[in-house]
């Protein structure tokens, strides 16, 4: 045994690499030339259809849509905060040992996660039909002076949203270990600290992810505010081409907003998601900004001569 | 190295740290501890071993009242762990004064439990901040100081997840002195470790134990029963079977159930 392995030079030489022929995937040309072949169509089409693309990029900047993409923004982002702090009350209750407590909650998300947000809207809207007058004691007015369409808009998005955010948030929780809780307990921390500090923050990593895909989906769902005579984008849209006859053309205009929207929604959840993954795991991935600078360094490295072995 | 006599409060009564008398735990049906006696002096390490499923870890926990026991009285220090008894009458504490109660008794867990958002140094860092309001740059000075002495001073800025599992262990006992404790926990600190990795938990273990911290062990290393306990409690099935010195115990047991579990062990 021994005899063999001190027969074996030591690897001084590097071994000779393997060249082989690859495997030719034919198939997968045939499938690229089809798909090219689909979406050349599709352009063609749209380029001979009867729309007037010139205008739409005056359109972009005019002033009732830029005013429709300001209502749709903070309709979305006043709409998420009244949803998420409402999710995470109701996420709390839910997992309260309080019978009373939990199973309000539990009816609440069964209501608000079981109807149509856009049923929800128009009953916030109309609303006025069944309580004319809003009396809280304190205040008292006619409901129809109390119910704009930005209160609708808010109420509707916002209730609706809380059932979503208060099954995110409870996932989050509870997939945070027990022993955390044991550790912070011992330590002497009470449950109000414990989870602050030690559960909370974990638990981010987890409700992070969705969250931003719920803000996103609340960015187009605002849409349909639009019911409820709130001043949105396609609101904005849909006036415009009442006048201009430019329907379509309009629509394209809203779609352009809502993905320039989107857009930059998902490059803030990226940083976001970054940053709640701190102690994770033992290197963080890199940002864009860092990868783009790698591959400029690789790139740049190939063109340099290479070292001798 | 330096001393963490500083950081030891011990007690200077002549009670017991630590006084259990007829103490049992039941989980719904499952009768785990059935009427646990025993006393641990101040400056003690004090060893429980016994086979899994015995209760040994169930009695750990009910020190730090993390289990509510069943029946019984416990104490610690004097006090009555969990309860104030008025005449006849026992209340239950609230929930502050829990806390209040578990801030002098640190406790270490078989699986680390550090916070694995924050670093080493903001681990050591966040009960004393957090739960006895000390400034920022006190509770840092003395993390780094508990740091340096467990043989990390070079991670101090290191997530859990950076490190080894002996690694974790030791700042996880940086955690728990910081509070200043006149009591350390011990449950079963080594068993999730691989073997290399044993030696240097142990060896702060001792260290504490040289510095007079009052320690109770949960342990199935008997060679660090044998060398530094000062008494050593065999468990099983919810009592305790034998008690004494170490040495004694481990090396001549005189219950049969004592012998057919060290000689499976050692």
């Amino acid at each position: 045994m021994t005899d063999t392995v001190d027969k074996i030079p030591a690897s001084s030489v590097p071994p000779e690499q393997i060249k082989a022929i690859p495997v030719r995937h034919y198939g997968r040309w045939v499938a690229g030339v089809l798909v090219i072949a689909v979406l050349a169509l599709i352009v063609l089409a749209f380029s001979n259809a009867n729309i007037n693309y010139s205008i739409i990029p005056d359109y972009l900047t005019d002033a009732t849509i830029l005013s429709g993409v300001w209502h749709t923004l903070y309709i979305s982002v006043l709409a998420m905060l009244l949803g998420l702090v409402l999710g995470v009350i109701l996420a709390v209750m839910r997992m309260s040992s309080n019978p009373v407590t939990s199973t309000v909650s539990w009816l609440y998300i069964w209501f608000f996660r079981g109807t149509p947000v856009l049923v929800q809207l128009l009953l916030w809207y109309n609303i006025a039909l069944v309580f004319p007058v809003l009396n809280l004691g304190f205040y008292k007015d006619e409901m129809n002076q109390v119910m704009t369409p930005f209160l609708a808009a808010l109420l509707g998005l916002g209730l609706n949203e809380a059932a979503y955010m208060s099954e995110i948030v409870r996932a989050g929780i509870q997939s945070v270990d027990l022993g955390q809780t044991e550790a912070s307990h011992a330590l002497g921390m009470t449950q109000g600290k414990t989870l602050r500090r030690v559960i909370l923050p974990q638990a981010m990593r987890v409700i992070v992810p969705p969250t931003g895909n719920e803000f996103i989906n609340m960015l187009k769902t605002s849409s349909l505010a639009y019911a409820v005579q709130f001043n949105e984008t396609i609101k904005a849209a849909t006036d415009i081409s009442s006048t201009s006859l430019a329907v379509v053309e309009m629509y394209f205009v809203a779609s352009i907003w809502y993905l320039i929207l989107t857009s930059i929604f998902s490059v803030f959840q990226y940083y976001l998601e970054r940053r709640y993954a701190r102690g994770s795991s033992r290197t963080l991935p890199p940002t864009p900004l860092q990868r783009l600078k790698k591959n400029l360094r690789l790139f740049g490295s190939f063109r340099r001569p290479e070292v001798a072995r | 190295m330096t001393s963490l006599s500083k950081d030891i409060t011990a007690s200077t009564s002549g009670r017991p740290m630590v006084k259990a008398e007829g103490v049992h735990k039941s989980f719904g049906l499952a009768h785990i501890l059935k009427g646990i006696d025993l006393e641990v002096n101040p400056r003690e390490v004090f060893c429980l071993i016994g086979p899994s499923g015995s209760g040994k870890s169930t009695f750990l926990r009910c020190i730090n009242h993390l289990e509510k026991i069943s029946a019984g009285r416990l104490y610690v220090d004097g006090d009555l762990v969990g309860y104030r008894q008025k005449g006849d009458k026992l209340y239950e504490l609230k929930e502050r004064e829990v806390a209040a109660q578990r801030r002098d008794i640190g406790m270490v867990f078989q699986r680390f439990n550090l916070f694995p958002h924050m670093t080493a140094v903001e681990n050591v860092m966040e009960a004393p901040v957090q739960v006895k309001g000390e400034t920022k740059a006190v509770a840092r000075e003395r993390a780094e100081r508990l740091l340096d002495r467990v043989g990390l001073g070079d991670r101090k800025g290191h997530y859990p997840a950076q490190l080894s599992g002996g690694q974790q262990q030791r700042v996880a006992i940086a955690r728990a002195l910081a509070m200043q404790p006149k009591l350390m926990l011990f449950d079963e600190p080594t068993s999730a470790l691989d073997p290399e990795l044993v030696g240097e938990v142990l060896d702060v273990m001792r260290d504490l134990a040289e510095d007079g911290m009052t320690m109770i062990v949960v342990t199935h290393e008997m060679g660090f029963a044998r060398e530094v306990g000062d008494n050593l409690v065999f468990m099983d099935g919810g009592v305790v079977v034998e008690s004494g010195n170490p040495r004694d115990v481990l090396t001549n047991p005189q219950h049969e159930r004592t012998q057919a579990f060290l000689s499976k062990v050692l």
